[in-house]
């Protein structure tokens, strides 16, 4: 009881954040920058929190655990410090020319700086569309995970369409009032409680389970579990192909806006300093924890997971698929923090999980408020709706796309299997990595045409729907498709803009003055 | 190529390359702390080097040149 009173309270405060943000907006006559980009003023410690809260997601916490609890320690590898590295790095050399284009120019999005940069229309479009389509799973995802938490944390007392619908009634409602300004204060609370939860966690089980040496020992004393704590079953290969995978974060619409929000430049300063940190931080203690949670074999819970695993390793090629994929769900371990927590820790520690977990699961507000950004300026305002019924019309019709999406986006989540979605987001950061390539493209060759950038456009969305449908699909060599995929999306660029006229001088000169 | 530009760029280049650390592949020891395998404790660590290198960066290659947005159209 608890946790769920914890929870609800949680949401609450965040609704009151996103309120809030909305009575403190002040009258503009730039009232379309003021909702969509918080009138490009976002200081810099909630710039800080909330990009990296943007791009958390209930994988963060859960699904790390979960990953290294089957894995063992190579998820950190795998997704943290690649993405500690990666990440930084891309906000550094593309996401301040971003900030500086936008204030320069009046970008809203990313489609504007490519139709401007490569003097095209349509292919924008094509661009936008592509962009969309990566972005609509993760949204149907966050529903579905807002419903799925509140019923675990309630025990079952919240049903799933429930939980759904009042995540994804309270997420709308400070989409719809705070826009920009309401979602990033909301998400830099998120991060405090994200980065608050980890640390604790990790004490309060740490103590609970009687050290942590005597775990990891009882861990390496015996032959199944002893690789968990090596990379002896993992390919190099593999691991190597990971490192594209945090290329795709700048590509995606909600953190490319997001580049734009910014007062000044000098904030993404001290954002890309303290980004490594912040995935230490979080990342670090949920990997861990997901590890040793492999030593509590007197948990039953975590007992029958064990055996479930193991009866999955021995399974011989005959074993029905339905009674595999029973075992695999049973060996899953994404609420192996949960099961510590309710172990070792008292109940408002639990509760204050559930509410990192609630934070974890609503990351899907900035992608909401991007693709009702993205579709209000790359379409209805490119296509003539901000000239005919003016600014304040542009405004209101993304709020009212806010509703519709959110809308949709919950009925689907009740329809739909979830596995549709979770694989459609596994596809789509290979597609978000491979449009990174137009980026580099716009930003730092000169000699990019648009013809090139739709060549991209065209094989990634080409390249996902074909990796999704085809199992082992560019798998090249044993490397994952998304280096393929990325590598290809470069030569295509080089080869066909050269093959094609480039942009005016003066466009181009506009790109590249120093 | 400016010394720096060549400098930050094999620095950068160095730390990716850093990233496949192939040599604690297949060990878990020495435990450091007494607890943390070497290779998890080796990509705690890169985090680390990760923020020295954006500290180098943002205090020696800065684009201030970007700083001025005085052109707005709009």
């Amino acid at each position: 009881m608890i946790p769920a009173v914890l929870v609800f309270t949680y949401l609450a405060v965040v609704l009151y954040i996103g309120i809030f943000a909305f009575r403190h907006t002040r009258p503009t006559d730039r009232e379309a920058e003021d909702y969509f980009l918080a009138g490009r003023a976002l200081g810099p410690v909630v710039f800080l929190l909330s990009l990296f809260g943007t791009n958390m997601t209930a994988f963060t916490i859960l699904g790390s655990a979960g990953h290294a609890f089957a894995n063992g320690v190579v998820t950190f590898g795998l997704m943290a410090s690649a993405s500690a590295f990666v990440i930084p790095l891309t906000l550094f050399f593309v996401g301040t020319r971003l900030w500086a284009l936008g204030r320069r120019h009046g970008f809203m999005t990313s489609v504007q700086m490519f139709r401007d940069r490569w003097e095209c229309s349509h292919i924008g479009t094509v661009i936008f569309a592509v962009q969309a389509a990566l972005l609509v799973p993760y949204i149907i995802i966050g529903v579905m995970g807002g419903g799925t938490a509140l019923r675990a944390i309630t025990g079952g007392f919240v049903p799933f369409w429930l939980g759904g619908a009042v995540v994804a009634l309270v997420v709308m409602s400070y989409v719809f009032f705070g826009g920009m300004r309401g979602t990033a204060w909301v998400n830099a609370f998120q991060t405090v409680l994200f980065l608050s939860f980890g640390a604790i966690a990790l004490i309060v089980i740490g103590r609970g389970m009687g050290g942590f040496p005597s775990a990891i020992q009882s861990l390496l004393d015996s032959p199944t579990t002893a690789p968990l704590l090596t990379r002896e079953r993992f390919s190099t290969l593999t691991f190597f192909s990971y490192t594209f995978i945090p290329l795709s974060t700048i590509a995606f619409p909600h953190i490319t806006i997001f580049c734009l929000t910014a007062r000044r430049m000098s904030q993404f300063r001290r954002t890309v300093i303290f980004y490594p940190l912040c995935i230490l931080a979080i990342w670090l203690p949920c990997v861990f924890l997901g590890v040793a949670a492999n030593s509590m074999q007197d948990v039953p819970r975590i007992a029958q997971k064990l055996e479930a695993r193991q009866a999955l390793a021995v399974a011989t090629p005959a074993m029905p698929a339905e009674e595999r994929a029973s075992l695999r769900r049973q060996a899953a371990g994404d609420d192996v923090v949960p099961i510590m927590l309710e172990q070792y820790a008292p109940l408002w520690l639990a509760g204050l999980l559930g509410a990192g977990i609630m934070a974890a699961v609503m990351a899907s507000d900035s992608q909401i408020l991007a693709l009702s950004t993205m579709f209000t300026e790359d379409v209805f305002a490119f296509y003539g709706g901000k000239a005919r019924f003016g600014e304040h019309v542009q405004v209101q019709t993304g709020r009212l796309f806010v509703v519709l999406l959110t809308l949709v986006a919950y009925v689907v989540a009740l329809r739909a299997p979830q596995g549709i979605f979770d694989l459609a987001v596994q596809y789509a950061f290979s597609g978000y990595a491979s449009l990174s390539v137009l980026f580099l493209g716009a930003l730092f060759w000169k000699r990019s045409t648009k013809w090139g950038a739709l060549a991209v456009a065209v094989w990634t969305a080409a390249a996902v729907i074909y990796t999704a449908t085809i199992p082992g699909a560019l798998a090249w060599f044993g490397l994952l498709p998304v280096v393929p995929m990325t590598l290809i999306s470069c030569v295509l660029l080089f080869v066909v803009s050269l093959m094609t006229r480039p942009p005016a001088e003066e466009t181009v000169a506009r790109y590249f003055a120093r | 190529m400016q010394p720096k530009t060549v400098l930050l760029t094999l620095a950068i280049a160095a730390l990716y390359v850093l990233h496949q650390d192939v040599g604690f592949w297949r060990t878990a020891h020495p435990l450091v702390f007494g607890f943390l395998p070497v290779a998890l404790a080796y990509h705690a660590a890169y985090c680390v080097a990760a923020a020295v290198l954006m500290w180098v960066l943002t205090r020696v290659a800065w684009p201030h040149h970007l700083d001025d947005t005085r052109e707005r159209r709009h």
